[in-house]
């Protein structure tokens, strides 16, 4: 589904991730984890088109036969990619409805001058785009907040939001940064079993970074461990969380 | 309940016709040119309003676009005789002296007439368009962060264009006795389609996806929309307006110069747009209306005046002192998120480098 192939990225002087290689295969939930710093936003701004790697590739589809290494976000979404943010970009000022209806954009068919003249086709598209918007709302526990806006939402339900957004881009491969960051205990359960549920249905692909271990152990087949921007060790929850390098990255011993 | 709103506001249309026509009897010729004034100033506030307070862009080429429109409406649209009595210092191009009008025999007089204006009408927007996708396309491809220094230079470039291509635009001396449309029907119809226009374009999906792109383009963009592409649709849907607008003031005032398409003109628009609302389309209405009529209401300030204790010798710009501190005002007491962000974008970027 997904292969970074030996990225590099660098800012000036600041080696951001360094020669990291990884594969997410289709139906797997992926985790990255690492201590603050080690690169992991950076590698989802490079896979999703924010920055363009200094060095390496990104190959993306069921053959991997997609470079889409250098491409632009919005083409990167349009095939199937679609992203959370660690620091939630929510369109603030919009509604709860609109914030997700906009995450359909990309898919309408219908040209401009079809939407100002508010042709039939157009007005089936918007209709079946404001019925997708709300069953995802439903999905989320928003629907009653529809109306508000966006910024006007307790921190749990915009991340929430945010999830509802990416759903409504149509993603195969959804990429999730710091999904329960901000959650207590049982606000992290119920997100865990909600990201296992719109994976099975939605068929989804999962890539997530996350802080709260129980959380990753608890969801990932498979971890991949960053430090320094290197990768440091990777392998199933178990294999990792006895990985001597990895219990070292994280108590800070050199 | 949908049919119902539409019914409404259809209501409204009709009742504002009717009013409309009812006050074009009323009115002195000095009221009713106010009146159409306040027309077009609904179509540039709005326009301008759609680059900057919907999209989040940060134009300046109002009065540039203006300029095209009326110019390209007025040679459109005036007689041979006129032409020739305008270009006594540089005969005209022989093609845009002869350019005739539509002359369809079995129609009416007054009917080829419609027409042809509404024709010249489109041409001013599109070619306004035109421009506006030249200058803005390769500034937004690569940031939009020089829009603003972009559009004011093509401003300023086009007035002087305009002063220099003496065959085309009869220069400094600009056009008298352009055809005028003074009947408050002409420039309201047009202001109320560009309401519409701008209302059913900012409830679709196109127009959200405007939003969007003003309220985080990083998001916007990781979200699937294209930001050069809305952008530029933008930003010429805006430019046509503008040259519409410009075309309109031509015909409501019959004379143009360079003079009249100065910056002060884009900033009277942005001063209906602050006050009005960044992304506020009924706000940019009442706003149009008000800034307009203040305006003419204003003029007193240009000229000399008798405190009774004093007299002061005219002060020609003394008005736009005025406004410029209203506006400062506005911008700094109104709690307006869309202008904060504005600016803010501005300021944050400039500040990076
Ligand atoms: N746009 C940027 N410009 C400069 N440095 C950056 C930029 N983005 C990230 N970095 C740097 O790259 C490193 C990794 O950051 P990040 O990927 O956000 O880490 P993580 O998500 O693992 O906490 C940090 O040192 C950060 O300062
Ligand atoms: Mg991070």
């Amino acid at each position: 589904m997904l292969k970074i192939d030996d990225v590099t990225m660098q800012f000036g002087g600041v080696v951001a991730v360094n020669g990291f290689t990884a594969q997410i295969d289709e139906g797997q939930i992926v985790g990255l984890i690492g201590p603050n710093g080690a690169g992991k936003t950076t590698v989802f701004n490079v896979i999703t088109g924010v920055y363009s790697p200094t060095k390496g590739r990104i190959l993306y589809g069921p053959d991997l036969n997609e470079d889409i290494t250098g491409k632009r976000s919005d083409q990167i979404t349009n095939l199937g990619i679609c992203r959370t943010f660690q620091n939630i970009r929510l369109f603030k000022e919009l509604s709860v409805m609109d914030n997700v209806f906009i995450g359909n954009h990309l898919r309408l068919k219908s040209g401009l001058l079809s939407s100002l003249l508010r042709l039939p086709h157009y007005r089936k598209e918007e209709a079946e785009a404001y019925e997708k918007a709300s069953y995802l709302l439903k999905k989320v526990g928003l629907y009653e907040e529809r109306e508000e806006k966006a910024y006007s939402l307790p921190y749990g339900m915009q991340r929430r939001l945010e999830i509802a957004r990416a759903l409504a881009t149509e993603p195969k491969l959804l990429l999730l940064d710091e999904p329960a960051a901000g959650m207590n205990p049982q606000e992290t359960q119920d997100l865990m079993e909600f990201i296992v549920e719109i994976k099975d249905e939605f068929n989804l692909t999962i890539f997530l970074i996350e802080h709260h271990m129980d959380f990753v152990m608890g969801i990932c087949e498979h971890i991949y461990v960053l430090d320094h921007g290197m990768m440091i060790s990777q392998g199933n929850p178990s294999q990792v969380q006895t990985d001597q390098r990895v219990i070292e990255a994280y108590l800070g011993v050199e | 309940m949908k049919d119902k709103k539409v019914l409404k506001y259809l209501i409204l249309i009709i009742v504002s016709l009717v009013v409309l026509a009812i006050l074009n009897n009323v009115l002195d010729s000095y009221q009713r040119r106010i009146v159409n004034l306040c027309a077009v100033y609904i179509i540039l506030g709005l326009s301008m309003n759609l680059v900057n307070g919907f999209t989040g862009l940060f134009s300046l080429g109002q009065a540039g676009f203006m300029a095209v429109g009326a110019y390209t409406v007025s040679i459109l649209t005036m007689t041979r005789q006129m032409k020739e009595m305008n270009f006594y210092m540089k005969p005209m191009m022989p093609f845009l002296l002869n350019l005739s009008s539509l002359n369809i025999s079995f129609l009416p007089a007054y009917v080829n007439d419609f027409i042809w204006f509404l024709f010249a009408l489109l041409m001013g927007g599109i070619l306004a368009a035109l421009f506006g996708l030249l200058v803005g396309a390769p500034v937004l491809k690569l940031t939009d962060d020089y829009l603003a220094i972009a559009t004011l230079g093509f401003s300023e470039i086009i007035r002087i264009v305009i002063i220099n291509l003496q065959t085309v635009t009869n220069g400094a001396l600009g056009l008298k006795g352009i055809p005028v449309k003074t009947h408050l029907l002409w420039s309201w119809s047009i202001a109320i389609l560009t309401i519409v226009f701008i209302s059913l374009l900012m409830k679709g999906s196109y127009g959200k996806a405007f939003k969007a792109i003003r309220e985080d383009e990083i998001a916007a963009k990781s979200m699937g929309i294209n930001l050069f592409k809305h952008k530029v649709m933008s930003f010429s849907l805006g430019s046509f307006f503008a040259g519409v607008g410009g075309g309109l003031l031509a015909v409501s005032i019959g004379t143009i110069d360079p003079t009249l398409f100065k910056f002060a003109l884009t900033f009277n628009i942005l001063l209906i747009v602050v006050i009005g609302g960044m992304g506020n389309i009924w706000g940019t209405v009442a706003s149009a209306i008000v800034v307009t009529i203040a305006m003419e209401a204003l003029r007193f300030l240009d000229e000399p005046m008798n405190l009774g204790f004093m007299k002061t010798d005219a002060l020609p710009g003394l008005r736009m002192v005025v406004f410029s501190l209203i506006l400062m005002l506005v911008i700094i007491f109104k709690k307006d998120n869309a202008l904060k962000a504005n600016f803010e974008r501005i300021r944050g970027r400039y500040a990076k480098n």
